[in-house]
Protein backbone atom coordinates (compact mmCIF):
# COMPACT_ATOMS: atom_id res chain seq x y z
CA UNK A 1 0.00 0.00 0.00
CA UNK A 2 2.73 2.35 0.72
CA UNK A 3 4.32 2.01 -2.69
CA UNK A 4 0.99 2.60 -4.66
CA UNK A 5 0.94 5.66 -2.32
CA UNK A 6 4.49 7.19 -2.83
CA UNK A 7 5.71 6.33 0.84
CA UNK A 8 8.89 4.49 2.11
CA UNK A 9 8.49 2.31 5.51
CA UNK A 10 10.79 1.29 7.61
CA UNK A 11 10.25 -1.80 8.86
CA UNK A 12 9.41 -0.57 12.61
CA UNK A 13 6.71 1.78 10.70
CA UNK A 14 4.99 -1.00 9.03
CA UNK A 15 4.77 -2.66 12.14
CA UNK A 16 2.93 0.41 13.75
CA UNK A 17 0.93 1.25 10.80
CA UNK A 18 -0.13 -2.18 10.22
CA UNK A 19 -1.80 -2.42 13.42
CA UNK A 20 -3.01 1.03 13.31
CA UNK A 21 -4.55 0.65 10.10
CA UNK A 22 -5.96 -2.57 11.38
CA UNK A 23 -7.59 -1.36 14.55
CA UNK A 24 -9.52 1.33 12.17
CA UNK A 25 -10.33 -0.78 9.71
CA UNK A 26 -12.30 -3.02 12.66
CA UNK A 27 -14.27 0.04 13.58
CA UNK A 28 -15.37 0.20 10.39
CA UNK A 29 -16.60 -3.38 10.00
CA UNK A 30 -19.99 -1.52 11.76
CA UNK A 31 -21.01 -0.25 8.14
CA UNK A 32 -19.12 -3.17 6.47
CA UNK A 33 -22.07 -5.60 7.30
CA UNK A 34 -24.81 -3.04 6.45
CA UNK A 35 -27.16 -3.87 3.70
CA UNK A 36 -26.70 -0.78 2.17
CA UNK A 37 -28.22 -2.70 -1.55
CA UNK A 38 -31.05 0.27 -2.19
CA UNK A 39 -28.87 3.24 -1.79
CA UNK A 40 -27.68 5.66 -3.93
CA UNK A 41 -23.97 5.79 -3.43
CA UNK A 42 -23.05 9.81 -2.14
CA UNK A 43 -19.94 11.32 -3.64
CA UNK A 44 -21.08 15.15 -2.49
CA UNK A 45 -23.49 17.14 -0.47
CA UNK A 46 -25.27 17.94 -3.25
CA UNK A 47 -26.33 17.00 -6.90
CA UNK A 48 -24.10 19.15 -8.71
CA UNK A 49 -23.77 19.21 -12.75
CA UNK A 50 -20.87 20.25 -14.75
CA UNK A 51 -20.16 24.21 -14.20
CA UNK A 52 -19.55 26.17 -17.10
CA UNK A 53 -18.14 30.32 -18.22
CA UNK A 54 -18.35 31.86 -20.89
CA UNK A 55 -16.07 31.46 -23.19
CA UNK A 56 -13.89 34.61 -22.83
CA UNK A 57 -10.61 35.18 -22.10
CA UNK A 58 -9.81 35.92 -18.45
CA UNK A 59 -6.94 36.82 -16.65
CA UNK A 60 -4.62 33.79 -15.54
CA UNK A 61 -1.88 33.32 -13.43
CA UNK A 62 1.49 34.65 -13.45
CA UNK A 63 3.27 32.05 -15.07
CA UNK A 64 6.83 32.93 -14.20
CA UNK A 65 5.59 33.79 -11.41
CA UNK A 66 4.25 29.73 -10.81
CA UNK A 67 7.49 28.89 -11.91
CA UNK A 68 9.34 30.45 -9.27
CA UNK A 69 7.82 28.12 -7.23
CA UNK A 70 9.28 24.89 -8.82
CA UNK A 71 12.74 23.40 -7.12
CA UNK A 72 13.85 23.24 -10.47
CA UNK A 73 13.41 24.77 -14.25
CA UNK A 74 14.59 24.84 -17.50
CA UNK A 75 13.41 26.92 -20.38
CA UNK A 76 9.71 28.17 -18.82
CA UNK A 77 9.54 24.15 -18.04
CA UNK A 78 9.74 21.99 -14.46
CA UNK A 79 12.51 20.01 -14.80
CA UNK A 80 12.79 16.72 -13.21
CA UNK A 81 15.53 13.40 -13.14
CA UNK A 82 15.48 10.56 -15.62
CA UNK A 83 12.01 9.03 -16.75
CA UNK A 84 13.04 6.31 -18.25
CA UNK A 85 15.17 3.67 -17.15
CA UNK A 86 17.90 4.02 -18.96
CA UNK A 87 20.36 6.97 -18.87
CA UNK A 88 20.92 8.86 -21.88
CA UNK B 1 -8.48 42.57 22.74
CA UNK B 2 -11.39 41.88 24.08
CA UNK B 3 -13.68 44.13 22.15
CA UNK B 4 -16.19 42.22 19.46
CA UNK B 5 -15.35 43.04 15.50
CA UNK B 6 -19.02 44.73 15.29
CA UNK B 7 -17.18 47.29 18.28
CA UNK B 8 -13.87 47.59 16.98
CA UNK B 9 -14.88 48.16 13.12
CA UNK B 10 -17.94 50.76 14.43
CA UNK B 11 -15.44 52.64 16.02
CA UNK B 12 -13.36 52.74 12.93
CA UNK B 13 -15.49 53.38 10.55
CA UNK B 14 -16.83 56.54 13.63
CA UNK B 15 -13.05 57.93 14.00
CA UNK B 16 -13.35 56.78 17.46
CA UNK B 17 -10.21 54.75 17.39
CA UNK B 18 -7.41 53.68 14.47
CA UNK B 19 -7.33 50.89 12.49
CA UNK B 20 -3.17 51.23 12.80
CA UNK B 21 -3.74 51.33 16.93
CA UNK B 22 -5.99 48.35 16.82
CA UNK B 23 -3.19 46.27 14.81
CA UNK B 24 -0.30 47.49 17.23
CA UNK B 25 -2.71 46.22 20.10
CA UNK B 26 -3.17 43.20 18.32
CA UNK B 27 1.05 42.40 17.66
CA UNK B 28 1.19 43.38 20.90
CA UNK B 29 -0.50 40.96 22.53
CA UNK B 30 1.07 38.34 19.91
CA UNK B 31 4.53 39.62 20.67
CA UNK B 32 3.56 39.18 24.76
CA UNK B 33 2.06 35.60 24.94
CA UNK B 34 2.47 33.32 21.38
CA UNK B 35 5.77 31.82 22.43
CA UNK B 36 4.01 30.74 24.64
CA UNK B 37 0.76 29.45 23.28
CA UNK B 38 2.21 29.21 19.34
CA UNK B 39 -0.84 30.34 17.67
CA UNK B 40 0.99 31.87 14.68
CA UNK B 41 3.23 29.94 12.44
CA UNK B 42 3.60 33.78 10.46
CA UNK B 43 2.89 36.80 11.72
CA UNK B 44 2.82 39.67 9.23
CA UNK B 45 3.74 42.44 11.27
CA UNK B 46 4.38 44.69 8.46
CA UNK B 47 1.67 43.72 5.84
CA UNK B 48 -0.61 44.33 8.69
CA UNK B 49 0.85 47.40 9.37
CA UNK B 50 0.71 49.06 5.91
CA UNK B 51 -2.81 47.24 5.52
CA UNK B 52 -3.97 49.54 8.88
CA UNK B 53 -2.74 52.55 7.22
CA UNK B 54 -4.49 52.03 4.20
CA UNK B 55 -7.29 51.69 6.16
CA UNK B 56 -7.06 54.38 8.09
CA UNK B 57 -6.15 56.92 5.20
CA UNK B 58 -9.35 55.97 3.36
CA UNK B 59 -11.25 57.09 6.83
CA UNK B 60 -9.05 59.93 6.38
CA UNK B 61 -10.43 60.85 2.88
CA UNK B 62 -14.31 60.13 3.93
CA UNK B 63 -14.35 56.74 2.02
CA UNK B 64 -15.78 53.35 4.04
CA UNK B 65 -13.41 50.92 4.37
CA UNK B 66 -16.29 48.86 4.77
CA UNK B 67 -18.30 46.58 7.64
CA UNK B 68 -15.21 44.88 8.79
CA UNK B 69 -13.02 48.21 8.81
CA UNK B 70 -9.49 47.54 10.71
CA UNK B 71 -10.85 44.50 12.09
CA UNK B 72 -7.84 42.12 12.83
CA UNK B 73 -7.85 38.58 11.54
CA UNK B 74 -6.21 35.17 12.16
CA UNK B 75 -6.00 32.74 9.26
CA UNK B 76 -5.33 29.49 9.07
CA UNK B 77 -2.18 28.57 7.21
CA UNK B 78 -4.20 26.54 4.81
CA UNK B 79 -5.41 29.64 3.32
CA UNK B 80 -3.48 30.74 0.24
CA UNK B 81 -2.10 34.39 0.51
CA UNK B 82 -0.46 35.39 -2.57
CA UNK B 83 3.21 36.29 -2.07
CA UNK B 84 2.86 34.45 1.83
CA UNK B 85 4.64 31.32 2.73
CA UNK B 86 2.26 28.79 3.28
CA UNK B 87 2.59 25.38 5.06
CA UNK B 88 -0.58 23.79 5.99
CA UNK B 89 1.75 22.60 8.88
CA UNK B 90 3.76 20.16 6.34
CA UNK B 91 7.24 20.41 5.57
CA UNK B 92 6.38 19.45 2.24
CA UNK B 93 5.46 22.96 1.24
CA UNK B 94 8.39 23.93 2.39
CA UNK B 95 9.46 27.75 1.34
CA UNK B 96 5.74 27.97 -1.14
CA UNK B 97 4.28 31.06 -1.73
CA UNK B 98 0.99 30.31 -3.22
CA UNK B 99 0.30 32.75 -6.73
CA UNK B 100 -3.05 33.30 -5.52
CA UNK B 101 -5.36 34.63 -2.43
CA UNK B 102 -8.35 32.71 -1.47
CA UNK B 103 -11.19 34.25 -2.59
CA UNK B 104 -12.61 34.54 1.13
CA UNK B 105 -9.66 36.62 1.96
CA UNK B 106 -10.11 38.67 -1.07
CA UNK B 107 -13.96 39.75 0.20
CA UNK B 108 -12.65 40.50 4.07
CA UNK B 109 -10.21 42.49 2.85
CA UNK B 110 -12.21 44.33 0.27
CA UNK B 111 -14.83 44.59 3.56
CA UNK B 112 -11.56 46.26 5.63
CA UNK B 113 -10.30 43.65 7.66
CA UNK B 114 -7.11 43.27 8.08
CA UNK B 115 -4.95 39.77 7.84
CA UNK B 116 -2.58 39.65 10.94
CA UNK B 117 -1.03 35.99 9.91
CA UNK B 118 -1.01 32.60 9.12
CA UNK B 119 -2.23 29.77 12.40
CA UNK B 120 -1.32 26.69 13.37
CA UNK B 121 -3.18 23.05 12.35
CA UNK B 122 -2.91 19.87 12.30
CA UNK B 123 -0.65 19.13 8.84
CA UNK B 124 -2.87 19.34 6.09
CA UNK B 125 -5.79 20.07 8.66
CA UNK B 126 -5.30 16.07 9.71
CA UNK B 127 -6.37 16.33 13.52
CA UNK B 128 -7.74 17.14 16.37
CA UNK B 129 -5.49 18.78 18.26
CA UNK B 130 -2.69 20.45 16.22
CA UNK B 131 0.24 17.37 17.73
CA UNK B 132 0.36 16.83 14.38
CA UNK B 133 1.02 19.88 12.94
CA UNK B 134 5.50 19.52 11.59
CA UNK B 135 6.16 22.81 13.74
CA UNK B 136 4.86 21.75 16.99
CA UNK B 137 1.64 22.25 18.65
CA UNK B 138 -0.24 25.00 20.04
CA UNK B 139 -1.62 25.31 23.57
CA UNK B 140 -4.70 26.01 25.69
CA UNK B 141 -5.29 29.67 26.67
CA UNK B 142 -7.26 28.07 29.36
CA UNK B 143 -4.83 25.81 30.82
CA UNK B 144 -1.64 25.38 28.59
CA UNK B 145 -1.46 21.47 29.59
CA UNK B 146 -4.52 21.09 27.41
CA UNK B 147 -4.52 21.13 23.73
CA UNK B 148 -6.38 23.96 21.72
CA UNK B 149 -8.45 21.33 19.66
CA UNK B 150 -7.90 20.81 15.83
CA UNK B 151 -7.08 21.05 13.01
CA UNK B 152 -7.74 24.66 13.76
CA UNK B 153 -6.24 24.66 16.81
CA UNK B 154 -4.02 28.19 15.91
CA UNK B 155 -6.69 29.95 14.52
CA UNK B 156 -9.20 29.36 17.73
CA UNK B 157 -5.64 30.05 20.26
CA UNK B 158 -5.63 33.04 18.30
CA UNK B 159 -9.15 34.43 19.61
CA UNK B 160 -9.27 32.61 22.72
CA UNK B 161 -6.05 34.31 23.78
CA UNK B 162 -7.30 37.86 22.55
CA UNK B 163 -4.72 38.20 19.94
CA UNK B 164 -7.46 39.29 17.25
CA UNK B 165 -11.32 38.90 17.41
CA UNK B 166 -12.27 36.99 15.01
CA UNK B 167 -10.31 34.31 12.40
CA UNK B 168 -11.09 31.68 9.80
CA UNK B 169 -10.68 28.21 10.11
CA UNK B 170 -11.95 25.09 8.25
CA UNK B 171 -13.80 22.37 8.95
CA UNK B 172 -13.83 18.65 7.31
CA UNK B 173 -14.64 16.81 10.10
CA UNK B 174 -15.17 19.17 12.96
CA UNK B 175 -11.97 21.51 12.70
CA UNK B 176 -13.77 24.47 13.36
CA UNK B 177 -16.54 23.21 15.76
CA UNK B 178 -14.18 21.11 18.31
CA UNK B 179 -11.57 23.85 18.70
CA UNK B 180 -14.32 26.44 19.30
CA UNK B 181 -15.45 24.01 21.87
CA UNK B 182 -11.86 23.35 23.72
CA UNK B 183 -11.05 26.88 23.80
CA UNK B 184 -14.59 28.53 24.84
CA UNK B 185 -15.19 30.08 21.49
CA UNK B 186 -18.25 30.12 18.88
CA UNK B 187 -17.68 27.98 15.77
CA UNK B 188 -19.54 28.11 12.47
CA UNK B 189 -19.00 25.09 9.69
CA UNK B 190 -21.13 26.89 6.91
CA UNK B 191 -23.27 24.94 4.58
CA UNK B 192 -21.31 22.91 2.03
CA UNK B 193 -20.65 25.82 -0.74
CA UNK B 194 -22.07 29.00 0.72
CA UNK B 195 -18.21 29.86 1.19
CA UNK B 196 -16.01 29.60 -1.34
CA UNK B 197 -13.05 26.75 -1.46
CA UNK B 198 -10.95 28.76 -4.00
CA UNK B 199 -7.46 29.09 -2.07
CA UNK B 200 -8.09 26.68 0.04
CA UNK B 201 -5.58 23.59 0.52
CA UNK B 202 -7.94 20.53 -0.74
CA UNK B 203 -7.69 18.17 2.02
CA UNK B 204 -11.35 15.97 1.26
CA UNK B 205 -12.99 17.83 -1.35
CA UNK B 206 -16.31 17.10 -0.77
CA UNK B 207 -16.56 17.80 3.10
CA UNK B 208 -14.00 20.79 3.26
CA UNK B 209 -15.85 24.11 4.30
CA UNK B 210 -14.25 27.33 5.35
CA UNK B 211 -15.50 29.05 8.96
CA UNK B 212 -15.29 31.43 11.34
CA UNK B 213 -14.32 31.27 15.03
CA UNK B 214 -15.44 34.64 17.41
CA UNK B 215 -16.09 35.05 20.47
CA UNK B 216 -19.82 36.05 19.75
CA UNK B 217 -22.17 34.98 17.58
CA UNK B 218 -23.14 38.06 16.21
CA UNK B 219 -19.33 38.59 15.29
CA UNK B 220 -19.46 35.12 13.99
CA UNK B 221 -22.93 36.31 11.66
CA UNK B 222 -20.85 39.46 10.67
CA UNK B 223 -17.74 37.94 9.08
CA UNK B 224 -19.94 34.63 7.72
CA UNK B 225 -22.01 37.50 6.10
CA UNK B 226 -18.82 38.81 4.03
CA UNK B 227 -17.21 35.68 3.31
CA UNK B 228 -20.72 33.76 2.11
CA UNK B 229 -21.97 34.03 -1.47
CA UNK B 230 -21.10 32.90 -4.96
CA UNK B 231 -17.88 32.65 -6.55
CA UNK B 232 -17.11 31.28 -10.14
CA UNK B 233 -13.70 30.67 -9.51
CA UNK B 234 -15.42 27.38 -7.00
CA UNK B 235 -17.35 25.02 -8.96
CA UNK B 236 -18.81 23.13 -6.20
CA UNK B 237 -20.22 26.85 -5.14
CA UNK B 238 -23.98 27.50 -4.55
CA UNK B 239 -25.60 29.81 -6.64
CA UNK B 240 -28.80 30.57 -4.99
CA UNK B 241 -27.42 32.80 -2.51
CA UNK B 242 -27.37 32.37 1.59
CA UNK B 243 -29.50 33.32 4.54
CA UNK B 244 -29.71 36.39 5.95
CA UNK B 245 -27.53 35.70 9.35
CA UNK B 246 -27.30 39.18 11.06
CA UNK B 247 -31.55 39.15 11.23
CA UNK B 248 -31.49 35.63 12.39
CA UNK B 249 -30.07 37.30 16.00
CA UNK B 250 -32.80 38.89 17.44
CA UNK B 251 -35.19 36.72 16.27
CA UNK B 252 -36.01 34.63 18.80
CA UNK B 253 -37.14 31.34 19.08
CA UNK B 254 -40.35 30.96 19.63
CA UNK B 255 -42.03 28.13 18.69
CA UNK B 256 -39.01 26.69 17.53
CA UNK B 257 -39.21 22.59 17.19
CA UNK B 258 -35.59 21.52 18.95
CA UNK B 259 -34.39 17.89 18.55
CA UNK B 260 -32.55 16.90 21.76
CA UNK B 261 -30.98 14.63 20.00
CA UNK B 262 -29.38 11.24 21.81
CA UNK B 263 -27.19 10.52 19.45
CA UNK B 264 -25.90 13.62 19.96
CA UNK B 265 -24.97 13.02 23.69
CA UNK B 266 -24.47 9.50 24.34
CA UNK B 267 -20.86 8.76 24.87
CA UNK B 268 -20.17 12.25 26.23
CA UNK B 269 -19.19 12.77 29.63
CA UNK B 270 -21.50 13.60 32.25
CA UNK B 271 -20.77 17.05 32.75
CA UNK B 272 -21.34 17.81 28.74
CA UNK B 273 -24.18 16.14 28.52
CA UNK B 274 -25.53 17.90 31.93
CA UNK B 275 -25.04 21.63 29.62
CA UNK B 276 -26.99 20.62 26.78
CA UNK B 277 -29.46 19.70 28.79
CA UNK B 278 -29.64 22.80 30.79
CA UNK B 279 -28.97 24.52 27.01
CA UNK B 280 -32.02 23.16 26.38
CA UNK B 281 -34.08 23.98 29.09
CA UNK B 282 -32.90 27.62 28.05
CA UNK B 283 -34.01 27.25 24.45
CA UNK B 284 -37.64 25.57 26.43
CA UNK B 285 -37.79 28.78 28.34
CA UNK B 286 -37.41 30.90 25.32
CA UNK B 287 -40.48 29.09 23.93
CA UNK B 288 -39.08 26.56 22.36
CA UNK B 289 -40.35 23.27 21.75
CA UNK B 290 -37.79 20.77 23.03
CA UNK B 291 -38.50 17.09 21.44
CA UNK B 292 -36.48 14.24 22.10
CA UNK B 293 -34.95 12.17 18.97
CA UNK B 294 -33.05 9.47 18.24
CA UNK B 295 -30.82 9.21 15.15
CA UNK B 296 -29.00 6.07 15.77
CA UNK B 297 -27.51 6.21 12.25
CA UNK B 298 -25.67 9.20 13.04
CA UNK B 299 -23.35 6.42 15.10
CA UNK B 300 -21.74 4.95 11.28
CA UNK B 301 -20.60 8.46 10.43
CA UNK B 302 -17.38 8.03 12.45
CA UNK B 303 -16.49 5.35 10.15
CA UNK B 304 -17.71 6.14 6.99
CA UNK B 305 -16.12 9.47 7.56
CA UNK B 306 -12.61 7.89 8.29
CA UNK B 307 -12.82 5.88 4.71
CA UNK B 308 -13.94 8.63 2.78
CA UNK B 309 -11.82 11.52 3.91
CA UNK B 310 -8.66 9.54 3.52
CA UNK B 311 -9.98 8.29 0.00
CA UNK B 312 -10.19 11.86 -1.76
CA UNK B 313 -7.04 12.72 0.62
CA UNK B 314 -4.81 10.38 -0.90
CA UNK B 315 -5.92 11.65 -4.44
CA UNK B 316 -5.82 15.17 -3.57
CA UNK B 317 -2.09 14.84 -1.88
CA UNK B 318 -0.66 12.73 -5.03
CA UNK B 319 -0.12 16.25 -6.52
CA UNK B 320 2.91 16.60 -3.96
CA UNK B 321 5.36 15.20 -5.94
CA UNK B 322 8.41 17.00 -5.68
CA UNK B 323 7.89 18.63 -9.19
CA UNK B 324 5.93 22.12 -9.36
CA UNK B 325 6.38 23.26 -5.63
CA UNK B 326 7.90 22.39 -2.41
CA UNK B 327 10.14 20.28 -0.97
CA UNK B 328 12.13 18.04 -3.71
CA UNK B 329 14.32 14.94 -2.29
CA UNK B 330 16.68 14.51 -5.58
CA UNK B 331 17.18 11.28 -6.78
CA UNK B 332 18.46 9.89 -10.14
CA UNK B 333 15.17 9.29 -11.29
CA UNK B 334 12.04 10.83 -11.03
CA UNK B 335 9.89 7.91 -9.76
CA UNK B 336 12.53 7.19 -6.71
CA UNK B 337 12.54 11.56 -6.18
CA UNK B 338 8.51 11.15 -5.73
CA UNK B 339 9.12 8.95 -2.70
CA UNK B 340 11.86 10.34 -1.15
CA UNK B 341 10.51 13.71 -1.00
CA UNK B 342 6.88 12.50 -0.17
CA UNK B 343 8.50 10.31 2.11
CA UNK B 344 10.49 13.25 4.11
CA UNK B 345 7.59 15.57 3.42
CA UNK B 346 4.76 14.05 4.77
CA UNK B 347 4.02 13.38 9.03
CA UNK B 348 2.87 10.41 10.55
CA UNK B 349 -0.75 11.33 10.63
CA UNK B 350 -0.93 12.35 6.45
CA UNK B 351 0.89 8.79 5.90
CA UNK B 352 -1.50 6.95 7.71
CA UNK B 353 -4.89 8.54 6.28
CA UNK B 354 -3.26 8.78 2.64
CA UNK B 355 -2.61 4.54 2.68
CA UNK B 356 -6.06 3.95 4.55
CA UNK B 357 -7.45 6.35 1.32
CA UNK B 358 -5.43 4.79 -0.91
CA UNK B 359 -6.31 1.24 0.68
CA UNK B 360 -9.96 2.05 0.92
CA UNK B 361 -9.53 3.13 -3.19
CA UNK B 362 -7.83 0.14 -4.28
CA UNK B 363 -9.38 -2.49 -6.51
CA UNK B 364 -10.99 -5.44 -4.91
CA UNK B 365 -11.24 -3.47 -1.76
CA UNK B 366 -13.44 -0.30 -3.01
CA UNK B 367 -16.82 -1.83 -3.31
CA UNK B 368 -16.50 -3.15 0.57
CA UNK B 369 -15.03 0.01 1.86
CA UNK B 370 -14.90 3.20 -0.57
CA UNK B 371 -18.45 2.39 -2.17
CA UNK B 372 -20.09 1.25 1.19
CA UNK B 373 -19.12 4.55 2.87
CA UNK B 374 -20.77 6.50 0.17
CA UNK B 375 -23.81 4.45 0.54
CA UNK B 376 -23.50 4.94 4.55
CA UNK B 377 -23.17 8.38 3.91
CA UNK B 378 -26.60 8.74 1.98
CA UNK B 379 -27.90 6.65 4.61
CA UNK B 380 -26.97 9.45 7.22
CA UNK B 381 -28.19 12.23 5.38
CA UNK B 382 -31.49 10.16 4.66
CA UNK B 383 -31.62 10.09 8.67
CA UNK B 384 -30.85 13.62 9.20
CA UNK B 385 -33.64 14.86 6.30
CA UNK B 386 -35.79 12.40 7.86
CA UNK B 387 -35.38 14.18 11.86
CA UNK B 388 -35.98 17.43 10.28
CA UNK B 389 -39.59 16.87 8.87
CA UNK B 390 -40.32 16.66 12.83
CA UNK B 391 -38.04 18.94 14.08
CA UNK B 392 -36.31 22.21 12.97
CA UNK B 393 -32.66 21.80 14.35
CA UNK B 394 -31.29 19.82 16.16
CA UNK B 395 -29.36 20.00 19.71
CA UNK B 396 -26.10 17.99 21.23
CA UNK B 397 -22.87 18.17 22.25
CA UNK B 398 -20.03 19.13 20.28
CA UNK B 399 -17.46 17.07 21.59
CA UNK B 400 -17.80 13.83 23.94
CA UNK B 401 -15.00 15.55 26.52
CA UNK B 402 -13.32 18.72 27.38
CA UNK B 403 -9.61 19.75 26.09
CA UNK B 404 -7.47 16.19 27.05
CA UNK B 405 -4.08 16.72 28.09
CA UNK B 406 -0.37 16.13 25.46
CA UNK B 407 0.04 12.84 24.36
CA UNK B 408 -3.10 11.47 25.87
CA UNK B 409 -4.51 10.37 21.82
CA UNK B 410 -1.37 10.17 20.04
CA UNK B 411 -0.12 6.60 20.48
CA UNK B 412 -3.82 5.48 19.26
CA UNK B 413 -5.04 7.38 16.12
CA UNK B 414 -8.59 5.70 17.08
CA UNK B 415 -8.91 7.25 20.13
CA UNK B 416 -8.35 10.78 18.61
CA UNK B 417 -10.70 9.92 15.88
CA UNK B 418 -13.33 9.61 18.29
CA UNK B 419 -13.12 13.02 19.62
CA UNK B 420 -15.13 13.69 16.27
CA UNK B 421 -17.83 11.49 16.66
CA UNK B 422 -20.58 14.05 17.61
CA UNK B 423 -19.08 16.54 14.28
CA UNK B 424 -18.93 14.38 11.29
CA UNK B 425 -22.48 13.41 10.50
CA UNK B 426 -22.57 17.60 9.27
CA UNK B 427 -19.80 17.08 6.83
CA UNK B 428 -21.08 14.53 5.72
CA UNK B 429 -24.73 15.58 4.43
CA UNK B 430 -23.22 18.96 3.70
CA UNK B 431 -25.54 20.54 6.33
CA UNK B 432 -24.12 23.75 8.89
CA UNK B 433 -23.79 23.37 12.66
CA UNK B 434 -22.65 26.03 14.90
CA UNK B 435 -20.52 25.77 18.81
CA UNK B 436 -21.70 27.47 20.78
CA UNK B 437 -19.51 27.94 24.99
CA UNK B 438 -22.37 26.83 27.33
CA UNK B 439 -20.70 26.77 30.58
CA UNK B 440 -17.99 24.93 31.74
CA UNK B 441 -16.78 21.33 33.29
CA UNK B 442 -15.44 20.48 36.88
CA UNK B 443 -11.63 21.99 35.51
CA UNK B 444 -12.60 24.78 34.52
CA UNK B 445 -12.53 24.05 31.32
CA UNK B 446 -15.30 25.61 28.47
CA UNK B 447 -17.40 23.24 27.33
CA UNK B 448 -19.68 24.13 23.63
CA UNK B 449 -23.25 23.11 22.92
CA UNK B 450 -23.88 22.30 19.00
CA UNK B 451 -26.60 23.30 16.96
CA UNK B 452 -27.25 21.66 13.59
CA UNK B 453 -29.67 22.68 10.61
CA UNK B 454 -30.76 21.60 7.52
CA UNK B 455 -28.15 22.85 4.53
CA UNK B 456 -29.00 26.45 3.57
CA UNK B 457 -30.91 26.82 6.68
CA UNK B 458 -27.88 28.38 8.38
CA UNK B 459 -30.00 31.34 10.12
CA UNK B 460 -31.58 29.12 12.13
CA UNK B 461 -27.98 28.05 13.84
CA UNK B 462 -28.03 31.91 14.67
CA UNK B 463 -31.36 32.70 15.70
CA UNK B 464 -30.65 29.95 18.74
CA UNK B 465 -27.04 30.62 18.84
CA UNK B 466 -28.01 33.70 20.05
CA UNK B 467 -30.62 32.44 22.65
CA UNK B 468 -28.09 30.62 23.94
CA UNK B 469 -24.83 32.98 24.03
CA UNK B 470 -27.59 35.13 26.47
CA UNK B 471 -28.25 32.44 28.37
CA UNK B 472 -25.49 30.59 28.86
CA UNK B 473 -24.19 30.07 32.96
CA UNK B 474 -21.66 33.18 33.62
Amino acid sequence: MAGLARLELSPEEVETYTAQLGSILAHADDIAGLDLGGLEPMAHPFDIENVFRPDTVTPSLERDELLSQAPDVERNRFKVGRILGEAP
Amino acid sequence: MTESASKIASDVRSGARTAASTVKESLDAIAARDAELHAFLYVDDLGARAAAIVVDAAIEAGRDPGPLAGVPLALKDNLCVRGVATTCGSKILNGWKPPYTATVIERLVAAGAIPIGKTNLDEFAMGSSTENSAFGPSRNPHDTSKVPGGSSGGSAVAVAAGYVPVSLGSDTGGSIRQPAAFCGLVGYKPTYGHVSRYGLVAFSSSLDQIGPFANTVGDAALISTVICGHDPADSTSLRDGYPDLMGALERGVAGLRVGLCSDLLDGADDEIVAQVRAAAQVLEAAGAEIIDIAIPELRLGLSAYYLLAPAEASSNLARYDGVRFGLRVERDDVAAMNVATRTAGFGAEVKRRIMLGTYALSAGYYDAYYGQAQKTRRLITNALDNAYASVDVLLGATTPTTAFGFGDKVADPMSMYLSDLFTIPTNLAGHPAISVPFGVGATGMPIGVQILAPGRKDDLLFQVGAVLEKGAPA
